[in-house]
């Protein structure tokens, strides 16, 4: 395993490989197709470069675990808003995971729906690309249309294109009070319909979401406001009688409650230790009940107000397949390697993008050295 | 500005050319009569004219995907044109070169609130596309200040902003999907109704390429629901350095205004004559706006006003009514046509981070002493986007020219500060030659390598964003 120390070095390390390369942050998130090589690991390079509150505004080593730039955020009661969640649970992993791992796979949670997901939120890179060379794009400030956007392009690229050395990123205050509208019962059309209700609301909705199985066994469907204690008094009550055609509501506003449950909903810990594969599903919204309702799931999650489809199903199904037609993408997180090199692990492009996406990873890594493989 | 020397023999091989796109567009869909080219000789940056060879007006992506096989099979290059609203020359064409007009592709294809997306041609205005939801209470986000006039398109090419974009984000936020057409003619689809990609987020890449990547003709835009109220307030202060901390303050304090705006003397003076804004008589002056209901708004502005009143300011007046908040953002909002009444003017459109600004207006300021020539400084301090307006005069001999070079400086001081050369406008042809001054060599040679996979032949409007020395032996090439 090569762990070089700071960004030269791991230049170095990358103009000398002589064959594929497995990059790692923290190791937490294996998510794509098997990779061979050996390991590259970023957890070497750690440390906030940068951070002015008043600006909302941190840079920071990609090596540095979340844990510590959240820890330090938090000082300033501030945040990553865009939720990343915590797949050690889901995947069954170890370790710390990293700023640049959550970079590197465009990790999101809830949250998404309203303030966008880590792409939105990553204001300037660094990274070297398969020749070594150290290469930079974006910068620390909120607008920047300097350029093409290459911060977008990396963000979510898993490491095929280049390996992040640092990040910055766009971070924002915490809010005073969490608040939850929660309806128990709904189907899931239903549920998706009150979602989309709330979503549709002036009332800035920053989660949304539905399990067909709750802890006590029933269907739940939460919605999250957030702000100003009078304010989220306000909003909780506008947005129940919004909903009353949907049922009696109840809400909740103690803060260790309302953490725990989005937690539970960012991180699918319904189907943490529970068998089988894992798919995470990308719709338009309104699709999503259908397109659950034909995988025959052993473990269903709605999040993204019906958009986002966590789905467990029977080890090897071929969820693509079932739900052929449907415009969005489906992404095999959790399973075997011998399924997700026989499905692949992301979704398949069109003829067009493929070919796009091939030539980039041609320019960026031209021995196609990086993670080689792990996105098809 | 240096621009390309046309190619001879594109220029002699026109009326074949002319004759071919005759072939698969409309007879008013071609223009090539020299009088009416000169309508496509520009765009906002008007101190550049270049009449192109011909212009062509497609009203579907069929007839964008013909137009652009045939100048490709004919080895022309194309120059897409959104509104022609570009302050960076992003539309300006070359004597060889044929422009792209989108403005009849301008229809709405869906409009879905429940998945809360519409669907649109992207020859629509900005501000057409609110317009078409608004019945139902939503709206676009982005909105720049030529909203009633630009494009989609132009938007997306350029990732456009505006005034609120500190809490709703810029195009690229709100951008869900596109139609687009390369250079060879192909129809290519990216994202769609559904979040975030499932590869790579080519999306991402082709929000802000400036019209160099491929034509976007459709886009899936995110709408939201418009907030039940909105209220500015206004703030005088004795110092630029005091609004500067005041505005750093009021974002530490974790109240999220969905906009706050700053002008200086210059424009506070210029746009209250023209607004009739009842402005204070002040060094700096902050719109601070926030939304919600009424109580919402009233607990906001509570906080915002108490940090303001701990900066001494000269004068703090939250709008009584909803004619007192217009009034307020006239005067705001016409800061560029106001100041264009009594001065030319170029504007800039650097961005800087927040903590640097009392630096560089006081850098700008000593500046502007040493080239002679005034600015005026409006900007959205949120989010450090800072919109300097350089008043110059176009007919006397070489102010132009003096003026570029204190916009250069300026822009330089951005780099050095730690911001970028443009926050909002695009490099087009204005910032190109100072893209150096940002980035590496082996920086931009990344981003040419995005240009080369998806137009080899390096023909969409190659002499834009890129110094002319980087791209020359692509552009020779093609």
């Amino acid at each position: 395993m090569l762990t070089p120390q700071n960004e030269a070095a791991l230049a170095e390390a990358v103009a000398a490989a002589s064959g594929p390369l497995r990059v790692a942050g923290g190791g937490t998130r294996p998510v794509g197709n098997p990779v061979t090589g050996e390991v590259l690991s970023v957890s070497g390079l750690t440390g906030v470069t940068l951070y002015e509150p008043g600006a909302l505004t941190l840079v920071v080593a990609a090596g540095t675990p979340l844990a510590d730039v959240e820890a330090a955020l938090a000082k300033e009661n501030q945040r990553l808003a865009f939720e990343p969640m915590d797949h050690r649970g889901l995947l069954g992993t170890e370790g710390e995971p990293t700023i640049g791992g959550v970079a590197a796979a465009n990790v999101s949670g809830p949250r998404r729906i309203a303030v966008g997901a880590c792409r939105d939120h990553l204001l300037g890179v660094r990274f070297v690309d398969g020749q070594g060379t150290v290469l930079k794009n974006g910068g620390r400030v909120m607008k920047n249309v300097t350029g093409y956007d290459l911060v977008k392009l990396l963000c979510g690229s898993y490491g095929t294109l280049g390996v992040l050395t640092e990040v910055s990123l766009k971070v924002l205050p915490k809010p005073d009070v969490t608040g939850v509208v929660l309806i128990e019962g709904l189907s899931n059309e239903d549920a998706v319909r009150a979602l989309s209700m709330a979503l549709g609301s002036p009332f800035e909705v920053t989660g949304a979401a539905h399990t067909p199985v709750g802890v006590d066994g029933d269907p739940v469907t939460m919605i999250r406001i957030e702000g100003f204690e009078a304010s989220v008094a306000y909003r909780l009550e506008r947005l129940q009688d919004l909903l009353r055609s949907f049922g009696t509501s109840a809400t909740e506003t103690d803060p260790e409650k309302t953490a725990a449950g989005w937690r539970w909903v960012r991180d699918v810990e319904a189907f943490h230790g529970a068998p089988g594969d894992v798919w995470r599903i990308s719709v338009k919204p309104s699709d999503g009940p259908a397109v659950a309702q034909a995988l025959q799931a052993e473990g269903l999650l709605y999040d993204w107000g019906g958009g986002l489809v966590w789905a467990r199903v029977a080890e090897g199904t071929d969820v693509r397949a079932m739900s052929d037609g449907v415009r969005g993408h489906a992404t095999l997180v959790r399973a075997s390697e011998e399924t997700r090199r026989k499905l692949g692990a992301f979704h398949p492009e069109t003829a067009p993008l493929a070919a796009i996406s091939k030539g980039l990873r041609e320019k960026f890594d031209p021995r196609g050295i990086f993670n080689p493989g792990l996105m098809g | 500005m240096e621009m390309p020397v046309p190619n001879p023999a594109i220029l002699a091989r026109k009326d074949r050319l002319v004759q071919r796109l005759r072939g698969v567009l409309p007879a008013d869909a071609v223009i090539d009569d020299a009088a009416e080219t000169r309508a496509y000789e520009c765009d906002a940056l008007t101190a550049y004219r270049c009449p192109p060879l011909c212009a062509v007006l497609p009203a579907s992506t069929e007839q964008v995907a013909a137009v652009l096989k045939i100048c490709h099979e004919e080895g022309v290059p194309v120059v897409p044109r959104g509104s022609g609203t570009s302050l960076a020359g992003g539309a300006l064409p070359t004597a060889d070169s044929v422009i792209l007009g989108v403005a009849r592709l301008n229809e709405v294809l869906e409009v879905d609130y429940d998945n809360r997306l519409i669907r649109v041609q992207a020859g629509r205005t900005n501000l057409s596309v609110t317009g078409a939801v608004e019945e139902e209470d939503f709206f676009y986000a982005p909105d720049p200040s030529s909203q009633l006039a630009c494009a989609i398109a132009g938007n997306i090419a350029m990732n456009s902003g505006g005034a609120h974009c500190l809490k709703y984000g810029v195009t690229t936020n709100n951008l869900l999907g596109v139609t687009l057409v390369t250079m060879e003619g192909e129809v290519v689809e990216f994202g769609g109704a559904h979040l975030d990609a499932g590869g790579l987020d080519l999306l991402g890449v082709i929000c802000g390429s400036e019209g160099q990547l491929g034509v976007v003709t459709e886009a899936t835009l995110r709408i939201l629901r418009k907030p039940e109220g909105a209220r500015p307030v206004l703030m005088g202060f004795n110092s630029p350095e005091v609004a500067g901390a005041c505005v750093a303050d009021i974002i530490k304090a974790g109240v999220l205004p969905v906009a706050m705006e700053y002008m200086d003397r210059l424009c506070i003076e210029v746009t209250d004559e023209f607004s009739g804004a009842g402005y204070p008589d002040c060094e700096a002056l902050l719109i601070v706006e926030v939304e919600g209901s009424p109580a919402e708004i009233d607990e906001q502005l509570g906080v915002i006003m108490q940090i303001a009143r701990r900066h001494d300011p000269v004068e703090l007046r939250e709008a009584k009514d909803a004619d007192e908040a217009a009034r307020i953002w006239l005067g705001r909002k016409s800061a560029f046509g106001a100041v264009g009444q009594i001065n030319d003017y170029m504007c800039l459109d650097g961005t800087i981070p927040v903590s640097s600004l009392p630096h560089v207006l006081r850098r700008i300021g000593e500046m502007s002493q040493d080239y002679g020539l005034k600015v005026g400084n409006v900007f959205h301090a949120g989010d450090g986007n800072m919109h300097p307006l350089i008043l110059f005069d176009a007919n006397k001999p070489g102010d132009l020219e003096l003026c570029e070079r204190f916009g250069a400086d300026i822009l330089r001081l951005c780099v050095e500060v730690g911001g970028c050369l443009t926050g909002e406008h695009g490099v087009g042809i204005e910032k190109r030659d100072l893209m150096l001054d940002q980035y590496t060599p082996e920086d931009l040679q990344a981003q040419l390598h995005v240009k080369d996979v998806f137009d080899p032949a390096w023909l969409l409007n190659p002499a834009k964003v890129f110094p002319l020395s980087l791209s020359e032996s692509r552009r020779a090439a093609a």
